[in-house]
């Protein structure tokens, strides 16, 4: 149970174009939501929210407090489930069948709104425990660190610049280091699909930018998408060409590049109340 | 800072010093105890009374159960208030091969165990077929708690029961085992349980040979389960464990299934304790179901609290202190035992967050600045404590 | 009843006395004198006479008072002697001094038992409903042939209709047994009307075979018993089934007490409060020392103690919660497993305490007259007054939790609190006093069911372990923070836990709702009542 075999299918012998465990992006999208519903108590928290997301794609998604933007990761990555709507990562891989631990394991990175890591370990020890790698039970029971996970895990701390923190309690770490050290533990995942919520909540604004320049480096390597706030860190991520889209009351409001959103009429009245 | 990487699994699992606290313990329980229980003269200043030796023999049982306690709550934050159900349970597999070598020289001199013929039943029920081989006794000694840990915990894990519920269900599981072994009809002596044991392996039981070896076996045997435990908290999966504790949806998110781990540290967790009651019934000539009233299952988290989550030496040291104190109490002023006990509950939780071993660690670190090396048990690494 | 009937004819005794002419002298010589069977068949004469006013000689036979001169004596002297003082059995006049040499009438059990049996009979006749009643139901079980005519007088004379009903159902058993057929076919259709278990047994008899054999030959008659036993099987059933239920009721209400203040403290504060049975034996106690205050000082008043025991439990119980709560507690608030373990550790020291002060044993809680007893809704099914109080009581607690909780700024402010501390906080409300008066009042409510259960069980140290299980059940199950799902919850297990009882005995069905509590959690962790949505499982 704890093992997920290869969700993409062995599909790999035909032509060889499918690496095998890995998921099928060939022939479309990397993540796709068609018709997802989700109610609390006849309350709507996702209407019929329909998204695709491009293999290598940088896309923000903003929307006021309630518009739904949470529910949305949480149907993403398994811990709701949705009451209708299909939600596809890849072609093969039915995200609405898996477990939170499976759909990680298939490819899906998600960082929470409010920072979490294991504030008991150390930065190192945090970074090891998100490494990909066989992760059951009795694995990590006999797992030793060999000489190129070590060199991973270095890589990755100086790309967070926690290198000269590496051996203290991540507890002791600032918020924005916090921040940085989950994003840190989401690439040592090596996932395909890096779902960032609010990633720059409580940083500086020298945070913010680096954050930003950091996410850019990412965007082509993985698909990334983005729920924030900070429509200055929104422009600057999504640049003239990448789509940003709104989500209204669990909807999508309009998708489009930052400059055709700021100007589309409903996004400015939902914003403003007008 | 060095990144600390051990460089053998010796040096991984403790210290000089730690592996010199060890190495005394078993200096002291298979040396000096024999020769002074066995070899001295009883009017000797050292002699050991056999009392003495029962007396410890029962605390390193209950150490072991502090020990399992401790990978449960301390290390993965899971309080269970149902570990007494395991501990009375490999105690009851232990006395049924017990109860079995009796044989005929019962009260009634009858091939069944004398409750048995008490109650007018004819032959044994099914369930105690088997019991007087001592590999089958042993057998039922881990599977039985271990199967009962894995089937509860397989529902409860799997249905995402976490923190009091958890706590709570367990007490409920425990009490209705109590209930259960308190009828005669269940067929394990209701009230009054197995006792009156005469042999094991067909050597008697009370003698002063057969104690100290059931004691010294227990010494063994907890040294085993501290390595075990050991070399499971400073493993991967130790950490795994701790990080559960500390942010369950992260490692979820990370690709680790928490239910597995869970069920394995709580299997685990059970077996131990297990093992443990088998060793403390013959050592103690009894078991009932009042091993398994709720009361000692919460004792056993108060134990482990006193001596402090997440090191596992605490855990044996809180074990050896509250029994200890629990042994001289209750005789010298048995009127002040509960009010002890209690105030031991409120102490701990109030004052004592890491217990006395983390106390002393923050005396320690604060006369002595920083520490050398890493603390003589514990995750060395764990700076907060769970609730 | 049959104390009442005890001395309402030691009352008729000495009236009775003074104009004893009942027994013939001849009568008289044969129960004193004659043989068993003798006295067997003078007594049916008595009954068959019917005379009320033979009851006294009856009676004192009954009671070994009765002497008489020695058999070979010329002048037979036959006397009812009470207190030392002799009345002469057949002339009604008192002898005094006791003559020389009189020896006890003996009576062996056989005839004792008919006697009683007589007694009955006669008393068929008394002007007292209550007596007749009494009288009637003594019949039933004991009633033979002989006293048919007697008992078909009674029937034609009698005007009260339960009664009536009674006698015609003991008429109708005695004819079964002794009738020809169709007075048997009769006596049977008659039973038919009975919600006496006895009656079943004797139905039963009928139908009973004996080897291959039928013990009843006549195949109608066999018809018609099995007939009128599913008639009177329904019916006991139902009462059976309504006994159990209004147990389970009494149990749930019990249930309801116990985890109501609960449902405060741990289901809208999440306190884990482990002591919550300690306040509640808190509560016992107090309602113990206000009786034994009452005893010493108002004893006038003592059918009123309760009155006074409600509020000082309440006070007594919120005090010593307050305390805990200002003392403990609040430091460990968002530390549920501390909390859990840290009242623990207070709950074993109260028990210490209770002990200390009070011994180990159980104390005496009496309940006061007016709670004594019960009300007999049908045969074998009596409803004890104490048990209705508690129901009622438990529902008044209910609707004052319910009415402060929903009605009242208090109220408000618990849950506003509950829901959002820090909020709550900026708006002006004193978090930490309402937290502290919240504890209080869940504590007092502990008092409460403390209070109601000194009044139907034992009063000791152990009285609050043995309800926090159940009572903890009853809030995980109905749901945190939901009062409609804990009164649903504690009605649900305790008719559930009653009826199991009834099917797999006391500590099984115990077993069964916790093992059915177990898997009920894991399927719905919430609870009955469950709250959904994002916020649901923080």
């Amino acid at each position: 149970m704890s093992d997920l075999k290869a969700p993409a299918g062995d599909a790999a012998g035909i032509d060889g174009r499918v690496v095998t465990g890995e998921v099928d992006t060939i022939h479309g999208p990397i993540l796709y939501l068609d018709d997802i519903t989700v109610s609390f108590d006849g309350f709507k928290a996702l209407n019929k929210l329909t998204l695709t997301i491009e293999r290598g794609e940088l896309r923000c998604i903003i929307g006021p407090n309630g518009a739904g933007k949470t529910t949305m990761m949480d149907v993403i990555t398994g811990k709701t489930r949705p009451d209708l709507g299909t939600a596809f990562f890849g072609q093969t891989i039915d995200l609405t069948k898996l477990s939170e631990p499976e759909i990680a394991k298939a490819g899906i990175g998600r960082k929470f709104q409010k920072p979490t890591v294991y504030e008991n370990h150390t930065v190192f020890e945090n970074l090891e425990l998100a490494m990909k790698t066989d992760k059951s039970v009795f694995a990590s029971l006999k797992a030793k660190l060999n000489g190129s996970q070590h060199d991973l895990i270095g890589k990755t701390l100086d790309e967070i610049a926690l290198t000269q923190r590496a051996w203290e309690p991540a507890g002791l770490l600032s918020h924005g280091q916090k921040q940085w050290l989950e994003i840190g533990m989401l690439l040592m995942q090596e996932p395909r699909l890096l779902l960032l919520d609010e990633p720059v909540a409580g940083m500086t604004d020298e945070e913010t930018m680096k954050s930003a320049d950091l996410f850019l480096t990412l965007a082509g390597k993985y698909s990334v998408v983005v729920v924030e706030h900070d429509m200055d860190f929104v422009a600057k991520l999504s640049g003239a060409a990448g789509t940003v889209t709104v989500l209204h009351e669990g909807s999508v409001l309009a998708e489009g590049p930052m400059a055709q959103v700021q100007g589309d009429d409903r996004v400015i009245e939902v914003y403003l109340g007008r | 800072m060095a990144p600390p990487i051990p460089t053998s699994l010796f040096s991984r699992l403790y210290g000089p010093r730690g592996w010199m606290v060890v190495g005394a313990f078993a200096l002291l329980a298979f040396v000096v105890f024999p020769v002074c229980n066995l070899v001295l003269p009883k009017d000797s200043l050292f002699y050991i009374s056999d009392y003495r030796v029962a007396l410890i023999g029962k605390i390193m049982c209950y150490a072991m159960v502090a020990l399992a306690m401790d990978l449960i709550w301390g290390y993965t934050g899971i309080l269970s208030l149902g570990h007494g159900v395991f501990f009375a349970l490999g105690g009851y597999a232990m006395g049924m091969y017990l109860m079995r070598q009796i044989g005929l020289d019962g009260v009634y001199h009858m091939p069944l165990p004398d409750f048995m013929v008490f109650l007018d039943w004819k032959t044994l029920p099914w369930y105690w077929s088997f019991t007087e081989h001592f590999w089958y006794a042993m057998l039922l000694v881990v599977l039985v708690p271990g199967l009962l840990a894995f089937v509860f915990g397989f529902f409860a894990f799997r249905s995402r029961i976490k923190g009091v519920y958890f706590s709570i269900i367990t007490q409920a599981m425990t009490f209705a085992f109590m209930l259960l072994f308190f009828r005669n009809d269940t067929g394990f002596g209701g009230n009054n349980g197995f006792t009156d044991f005469k042999r094991i392996l067909d050597i008697p039981i009370a003698t002063s040979g057969m104690r100290m070896t059931l004691f010294m076996l227990s010494a063994a045997t907890l040294i085993g389960m501290l390595l075990m435990a050991r070399w499971i908290v400073t493993s991967k999966l130790g950490r795994v464990l701790t990080a559960i504790r500390d942010a369950e949806s992260r490692v979820m998110f990370s690709g680790y299934n928490p239910v597995h781990y869970k069920l394995f540290i709580w299997t685990l967790s059970a077996v131990m304790c297990g093992i443990a009651g088998a060793l403390y019934v013959p050592q103690v000539g009894i078991i009932n179901p009042s091993e398994m009233s709720p009361a000692n299952s919460i004792e056993i988290a108060i134990w482990v609290a006193l001596g402090g989550r997440g090191s596992l030496v605490g855990a044996i040291l809180g074990a050896g202190i509250v029994n200890g104190a629990k042994s001289w109490l209750t005789v010298a002023f048995p009127e002040y035992w509960l009010f002890f006990l209690g105030a031991l509950f409120i102490v701990v939780t109030l004052f004592l967050p890491n217990g006395v071993l983390g106390a002393l660690q923050d005396l320690w670190s604060r006369k002595g600045g920083k520490r050398s090396d890493a603390p003589p048990a514990g995750a060395p690494t764990n700076t907060k404590v769970p609730s | 009843m049959r104390v009442v009937l005890r001395l309402f004819l030691q009352c008729v005794l000495c009236l009775a006395a003074l104009s004893a002419q009942a027994v013939s002298p001849d009568l008289l010589q044969k129960l004193a004198y004659g043989e068993a069977d003798d006295k067997l068949a003078a007594l049916a004469l008595i009954v068959a006479g019917a005379d009320e006013s033979a009851i006294p000689l009856l009676q004192a036979l009954a009671d070994d008072s009765v002497q008489a001169s020695p058999d070979t004596r010329e002048k037979k002297i036959i006397l009812i002697v009470k207190d030392g003082k002799g009345v002469d059995a057949v002339t009604g006049k008192a002898v005094e001094p006791l003559s020389e040499g009189l020896e006890d009438v003996v009576i062996n059990n056989r005839v004792r038992k008919e006697i009683t049996t007589a007694i009955a009979a006669l008393k068929l006749a008394s002007p007292d409903k209550a007596v007749r009643l009494a009288a009637a139901r003594e019949l039933q079980s004991n009633a033979e042939e002989s006293m048919l005519p007697a008992l078909a007088r009674a029937v034609a004379k009698e005007s009260d209709p339960d009664i009536k009903n009674l006698l015609a159902l003991t008429q109708a058993s005695i004819q079964l047994s002794t009738g020809d057929k169709p007075a048997r076919m009769a006596a049977i259709s008659a039973l038919a009307a009975s919600n006496n278990p006895s009656t079943k047994t004797l139905l039963i008899g009928l139908l009973a075979k004996k080897g291959n054999e039928f013990v009843e030959p006549d195949a109608d008659i066999r018809a018609a018993a099995q007939r009128s036993l599913d008639t009177v099987q329904s019916k006991l059933s139902t009462g059976e089934r309504f006994g159990q239920a209004f147990t389970g009721i009494s149990l749930g209400s019990i249930l309801l007490l116990a985890a109501l203040g609960l449902a405060i403290t741990y289901g809208l504060m999440g306190v884990i409060n482990m002591a919550h049975g300690e306040l509640i034996m808190v509560g016992a106690y107090s309602t113990y020392l206000v009786q034994n205050f009452f005893k010493a000082n108002l004893s006038g008043a003592f059918d009123w103690y309760l009155l006074a025991a409600v509020p000082v439990s309440f006070a007594v119980a919120a005090l010593v919660g307050m305390l805990l709560e200002r003392g403990v507690i609040r430091f460990l608030y968002g530390r549920p497993l501390e909390t859990l373990l840290a009242t623990w550790g207070i709950s074993l020291m109260l028990i210490q305490a209770c002990r200390s002060i009070f011994g180990a044993q159980n104390v005496q809680v009496e309940n006061p007259v007016w709670m004594s007893g019960g009300v007999e809704v049908m045969a074998g099914i009596i409803l004890p007054y104490n048990r209705i109080v508690i129901i009622v009581f438990a529902l008044f607690v209910l609707f004052m939790v319910w009415v402060m909780l929903t009605r009242t700024r208090l109220g408000l402010f618990v849950r506003a609190v509950t829901q959002n501390r820090g909020m709550a906080a900026c708006v002006g409300v004193p978090t930490k006093r309402i937290d502290t008066v919240a504890f209080g009042l869940g504590s007092g409510i502990a008092g409460l069911a403390g209070c109601a259960l000194s009044q139907i069980g034992n009063v000791g140290p152990d009285l609050g372990q043995s309800y926090i299980v159940d009572s903890f059940m009853v809030v995980v199950l109905g749901g945190v923070g939901q009062l409609a799902g804990t009164v649903y919850a504690a009605m649900g297990l305790g008719i559930a836990n009653k009826f199991l009882e009834g099917v797999a005995g006391a500590v099984l069905a115990k077993i069964c709702i916790l093992v059915f509590i177990i898997i009920f959690i894991q399927k719905r962790p919430q609870g009955i009542f469950a709250l959904k949505g994002r916020f649901a499982d923080n």
